[in-house]
């Protein structure tokens, strides 16, 4: 069964942010990394990045896909995950810990009041999954 | 066209009981993967795997004049088979191109059996049978009547002996006998589609659950898994075997696509015979070659191919290589640029990626 950490936010295309001092970290989730199968490759933003909330960000490819990353929140990218680039199974093994993708300094907080919580999250998933 | 809810293989419960995660492919709901498709296609190479492959099609032509027929519409020699021996070959359109690829499996001089695409069918049945200039024989499908399973890895033959009367050991590869597997009246054929030694089965439909249950548990200690058609599309494309639709169509000849081995122009006149005739001498102006990408981006089906910043095809197949840890593919290059260690780009997105013409198969399995 797919985990919804508590202290993350959620966007309908299935990315995580977690914010400590205006800095999100940001990956895909349980159930996405589930859904795609097997990840084989990561395309990441270079540091220094500006996105708009809601814009594509990156790559992510299964063996048998390529999905697209949407964007969070705005702002700048201010690291990436380096260890993504040698073992992208890592999103498939711990997609909310070492599977993480960027981070980002928030250029704008209260886009964050417009993402979903876990349990709302988790709700969400329950009707796609009924799709 | 009419939307029409896509068949499903008999085995289709078994595969759900299993936690399958089914995909549609030619009109059928078939298993996608069922625990991971690198994990799968790792078994193949390893242990073993067990495919159920019931979508593909499987005609009979029989009658006195079979053979003749079967000479008319395919261009490999077809006279060159034993009772019990199986070929590849292809279904020739007048221009030398594919109506389909195929197997050939004889049984007697008036009884054949050929296993042919999913999607193409339909397709083959009415071509064999339009193309009949007054050869006395039938096609028959008997797709619906007969399931197929594909046993293959190292360990596919210790497995199936398990279960079999029939000495495995003495079926050599594109070889098959007739025999029971527990308890089940089967063609047992040494072939496949995954570049390993392995065994397709051919099953009643009503008995399939039942053998498919039986070589699973026969299997569970070697290793054996169940496996998708993810783990299936990379294992071919490995072993550079080609897939219908994709790599090769009916606009591209078989010389096209490297194929020569199945064109047998002494053995008669056949469909495409001309065409064939003339394309060897006049020579190929493009020919699909295996190719590796020295990128970690994978260079998928459909991503545009550059020569010298010029578009010139795109990529057939493409994929990451769970085996070789490397991302490889087909593609049509022109043919001044088709030998080994010729370096091109693929159009990964908004980026250029550098890939160069290797040897193929990219994998072959270690001679035991």
């Amino acid at each position: 069964m797919a985990t919804y950490p508590e202290d993350c936010l959620y966007t309908r295309e299935h990315e995580w942010i977690r914010v400590e001092d205006d800095v999100g970290v940001i990956g895909i989730t349980d159930y996405a990394q589930e859904a795609l199968g097997d990840i084989v490759y990561v395309e990441l933003p270079s540091v220094g990045d500006h996105f708009s909330q809601g814009e594509p960000f990156g790559n992510v490819e299964s063996v048998k896909a390529v999905s697209e990353l949407y964007m969070p929140v705005s702002g700048e990218i201010v690291a990436i995950n380096e260890d993504l680039a040698e073992s992208p199974q890592l999103v498939n093994e711990d997609p909310y810990g070492d599977g993480w993708m960027v981070k980002i300094a928030l250029s704008d907080p209260t886009e964050l009041e417009t993402l979903m919580s876990a349990s709302e999250y988790e709700e969400y998933v329950k009707e796609e999954r009924e799709k | 066209m009419v939307a029409t809810q896509p068949k499903r293989s008999p085995l289709h419960e078994t595969h759900e009981a299993l936690g399958a995660r089914f995909t549609e492919f030619a009109g059928w709901l078939m298993p996608l993967q069922y625990t991971g498709a690198i994990e799968e296609h790792l078994a193949v190479r390893t242990a073993a795997g067990l495919f159920d492959v019931s979508h593909m099609g499987r005609l009979e032509v029989r009658g006195r004049d079979a053979l003749a027929l079967i000479q008319r519409v395919t261009c490999n020699d077809a006279a060159r088979l034993r009772d019990h021996q199986v070929q590849y070959s292809a279904l020739t359109t007048e221009r030398g191109t594919f109506v389909d690829d195929l197997t050939i499996y004889r049984f007697r001089e008036d009884h054949f059996l050929l296993c042919v695409n999913a999607a193409n069918r339909e397709k083959d049945a009415r071509w064999i049978r339009e193309h009949r200039a007054g050869e006395e024989a039938e096609v028959y499908d008997l797709s619906d009547e007969l399931a197929q399973l594909a046993l293959q890895g190292p360990a596919a033959s210790e497995i199936l002996q398990s279960l079999t009367e029939v000495q495995l050991d003495h079926i050599r590869s594109y070889w098959f006998e007739q025999g029971e597997v527990a308890g089940v009246p089967c063609v047992i054929s040494r072939t496949g589609y995954t570049g390993e030694d392995g065994f397709e089965l051919y099953v009643p439909v009503d008995s399939v659950e039942w053998v498919w249950n039986r070589v699973l548990d026969a299997g569970q200690a070697a290793g054996l898994k169940p496996c998708g058609l993810a783990a299936r599309n990379t294992l071919r494309l490995e072993a550079r075997m080609l897939l219908y639709g994709h790599d090769m169509d009916e606009t591209t000849t078989v010389w096209e696509a490297d194929l020569g081995w199945i064109v047998k122009l002494e053995k008669g006149d056949f469909i495409g015979r001309d065409a064939l005739r003339r394309q060897k001498e006049e020579g190929l102006r493009r020919k699909l070659v295996g190719f590796q990408v020295h990128d970690r981006a994978p260079a998928r089906e459909g991503y545009p191919v550059l020569i010298q910043g010029r578009v010139v095809g795109q990529v057939t197949s493409g994929s990451y290589a769970p085996f070789l840890r490397k991302n490889i593919g087909l593609t049509y290059l022109p043919i001044e640029y088709t030998s080994i260690g010729t370096r091109f780009q693929i159009r990964v997105r908004e980026r250029e990626v550098e890939a160069e013409v290797v040897p193929t198969p990219f994998y072959k399995r270690p001679r035991s």
